[in-house]
């Protein structure tokens, strides 16, 4: 009879929270994929009106208030791990408030599009891609919202504390996903697309 | 509550109340073990639902010029066979014995996510029933009650709104999207389980090869469900908010709906075939009596399939005029794909070779899935070439062809993996008398189906009429057919009875009926909720050969 080899074990390099997270998010890309692939298939095969050149401006600010909130994100997290629950609060309450901008700014395109140059899914191709992608965007970027209110909330009560700076951290994973997102949609449907 | 169903016996509890509990147990279960059986028990019921409507079919086309159906029953029974053969027969079931068997496989005590685990399975049930809710409540312009006839692949644009009037198509659409959603869920936490909770020494080079096929599963799951969801949420929007995806007359494109759908599609035949290999490749070394031939190749391979898996899509889609370009690439691509599945094949048969092999009923289905996935995989071969594909699509040869990869792979696999764990799930053998019925009538059935379907689709019988006249010389073909779709139903029912009369024995299987060599066979049968006392240690690629034989432990040789 042999002597057992030492057991060799593996440790995994990430916990169970962030390759559940990064599973999600890899789904979540194909599902947005599909939404890009449609749009830049469709550019320029509108049979009617409006086009994109007449009636999209680059988004800067808000695409400006979106990209800084992934920044404020982060630092609420090392605040997080660091115990300093007051400075999280504030990042965190900067984060959405930043979001919030970004969902208001989309709110004044798209009511500018659709009373200004009557613009809707139903009008034209580029309607039916343009509202579907970016719409599925902003809806992601709400759901994200509601995640970071909550740990706000939950921050400011006295609930959160350093020891959950890991799941807040994943939280915030999603959050520069929707950001990530952002800068696809952005350089097929702004730069691309016009 | 289950304290007090263990003194039910001296504490008096009323026998409604015992159902009461017992039922509240598995409705509200996270279990990945009572979850699983419910995943496989749900699937079997569909597959039962949707085995009835084959063979309701196969009613209508047994003779020429028939009338037992209407033309539009008979759509609506074939898009409802082929959605809940695919979407709730096939993958629960695939997600059903993974996630039974992956937490045993790699010895950890659950899931990563248990309670994401429950959500995935109910999502999964209400998504086939919302399926089914169309027979009684979608108000069609046909009448009350209408099914989807749209085929399984609602090609566009006949699942438009100016075809498909009625709900009928919205029930198809929103119930596949629900169960959709369920099956994501299961990828994440299938992928998540296996990657940080293996045991103490389980390295990913010793993972079981069904974990490792199940891992490769998962990842097709992730990559192709989104895509469909998000082509089924356009396809939404044109019905229901009046957007132009798929609708041609404002320059949508139809052909965009069959690309979104077949890279969902063809990626799916895989999420539904690895598993059947995965069962295979447990079954067959401990029926041989042998380790598994070439496990490094068999996980390479899986891996090469999962790679070319994405891109064959347009094989689907020779007939829709791609274009020489496109045609050679994706029948190129395709052909390749027989060489990682020949090397699993090879394997399969180099682990029989020289091994002592016990014809119990696991390794008798095992060994005529061997055959029949090989006939299904040369006529694959054959219908990768476009040219013999403008010939052959959308006939009868193309139901043959993947009928022999769904059933003659897939469904023989399962029920090998049905009587090979069923003791581990249920502390009680199967019968083996009823299991050689069960096969034989099957088997015979199977063949009698679906080998007379080359000859008809080679003759010119297209899929999917309704029924076809007199003088074509297709009535003795499709009469075989239906006979044979008889003996297969009762070779299914023989499997039911074997399950009902498995539970009228007692329970003396004992931990580990057929001396296998993976970690599901160390603990009792039925596992306890915590599967393992103490987590195992793993040392080499079979555990439990190493504690069984001390003296030669596989360590040695690895």
């Amino acid at each position: 009879m042999s002597q057992a080899p030492a057991l060799r074990v593996e440790e995994s390099p990430w916990d169970r929270g962030r390759v559940g997270m990064a599973c999600l998010i890899f789904g979540e890309s194909t599902f947005f994929c599909v939404f890009v692939v449609a749009y830049l298939f469709y550019i320029g095969k509108s049979a009617t009106g409006p086009q994109p050149g007449d009636v999209l401006e680059f988004p800067w600010l808000a695409t400006a208030c979106l990209l800084s909130s992934s920044l404020s994100a982060g630092l609420a997290v090392s605040a997080l791990a660091r115990a300093e629950a007051v400075r999280a609060s504030l990042f965190l309450a900067i984060t959405v408030c930043l979001g919030s901008a970004f969902i208001a700014a989309t709110a004044v395109e798209w009511s500018g599009l659709i009373y200004g140059h009557g613009l809707t899914i139903g009008t034209n191709l580029f309607g039916t891609t343009f509202y579907s992608l970016v719409g599925f965007h902003a809806a992601h970027v709400i759901l994200g919202l509601l995640m970071l209110s909550l740990v706000l909330a939950l921050t400011l009560g006295g609930r959160v504390g350093a020891e959950h700076a890991e799941r807040v951290e994943m939280v915030t994973w999603y959050w520069h996903f929707v950001d990530a997102v952002w800068i696809v949609v952005l350089t097929t449907v702004y730069v691309v697309g016009v | 509550m289950s304290a007090g169903l263990r003194t039910d016996a001296a504490g008096g509890i009323s026998r409604p109340e015992r159902r009461a509990s017992v039922l509240h147990a598995w409705v509200t279960t996270v279990d990945h073990k009572k979850l699983g059986i419910l995943y496989i028990a749900a699937g079997l019921l569909f597959f039962v639902i949707g085995g009835i409507e084959a063979i309701v079919m196969r009613a209508q086309l047994a003779q020429a010029a028939n009338d037992l159906l209407e033309p539009q029953e008979f759509n609506r029974l074939f898009t409802m066979h082929g959605t809940t053969m695919v979407f709730l027969v096939g993958m629960p079931i695939v997600t059903g014995f993974g996630n039974y068997l992956i937490p045993l496989m790699i010895g950890a005590r659950d899931m990563a996510f248990p309670r994401l685990n429950a959500w995935g399975f109910w999502m999964f049930l209400f998504g086939g029933l919302v399926l089914y809710m169309s027979y009684f409540a979608s108000m069609g312009l046909y009448g009350a009650g209408t099914a989807p006839d749209v085929g399984w692949f609602a090609y566009s644009p006949l699942a438009g709104k100016a075809f498909s009037r009625g709900n009928a198509t919205d029930y198809w659409i929103l119930g596949i999207l629900i169960s959709g959603f369920g099956s994501i869920s299961g990828a994440i936490n299938m992928l998540t389980t296996t990657l940080t909770m293996r045991c103490p020494g389980m390295t990913m080079s010793r993972l079981p090869l069904f974990v490792w096929m199940m891992l490769v599963v998962s990842f097709l799951m992730l990559l192709a469900l989104p895509v469909l969801t998000g082509a089924q949420v356009m396809l939404l929007f044109d019905r229901f908010l009046g957007a132009h995806f798929f609708d041609t007359q404002a320059g949508g494109d139809a052909v965009l709906w069959q690309h979104f759908f077949w890279f969902f599609g063809h990626p799916e035949v895989y999420i539904l075939m690895i598993p059947g290999f995965a069962y295979a490749s447990e079954i067959i070394p401990v029926f041989s009596r042998k380790v598994i031939f070439g496990y490094s190749f068999m996980v390479a391979a899986t891996l090469a399939i999962g790679l070319v898996a994405v891109g064959v899509w347009a094989h689907h889609m020779f007939t829709v005029g791609m274009g020489q370009g496109l045609n050679i690439w994706f029948a190129v691509i395709t052909m390749l794909v027989g060489v990682p599945t020949g090397i699993k094949l090879f394997n399969w048969i180099a682990t029989m070779y020289g091994g002592r092999i016990q014809l119990r009923m696991p390794m008798v289905f095992c060994i005529a899935f061997l055959g029949q996935f090989l006939i299904a995989g040369l006529t694959g071969i054959l219908l990768s070439g476009a040219p013999l594909n403008w010939q052959l699509s959308d006939s009868y040869f193309v139901v043959a062809h993947f009928h022999y990869v769904l059933i003659g792979g897939l469904v023989f696999t399962v029920f090998a993996a049905c009587y090979y764990w069923f003791p581990k799930m249920t502390g009680r053998m199967l019968s083996e008398r009823i299991g050689r019925w069960h096969f034989w009538l099957f088997f015979i059935g199977f063949h009698l189906t679906f080998t007379t379907m080359h000859v008809q689709g080679i003759l010119g019988m297209p899929r999917r009429i309704y029924t076809y006249p007199v003088e074509r010389g297709w009535e003795v073909w499709n009469a075989i057919s239906s006979t044979g779709a008889i003996l297969q139903g009762l070779g299914v029912a023989c499997f039911f009875v074997a399950v009902i009369l498995a539970f009228r024995r007692p329970a003396d299987a004992g931990p580990d009926p057929w001396n296998a060599w993976t970690l599901e066979w160390s603990t009792s049968s039925p596992p306890p909720d915590y599967n393992f006392l103490n987590l195992p240690e793993v040392r080499s690629r079979r555990p439990l050969w190493d504690l069984k034989h001390p003296d030669d432990p596989d360590w040695e040789h690895e």
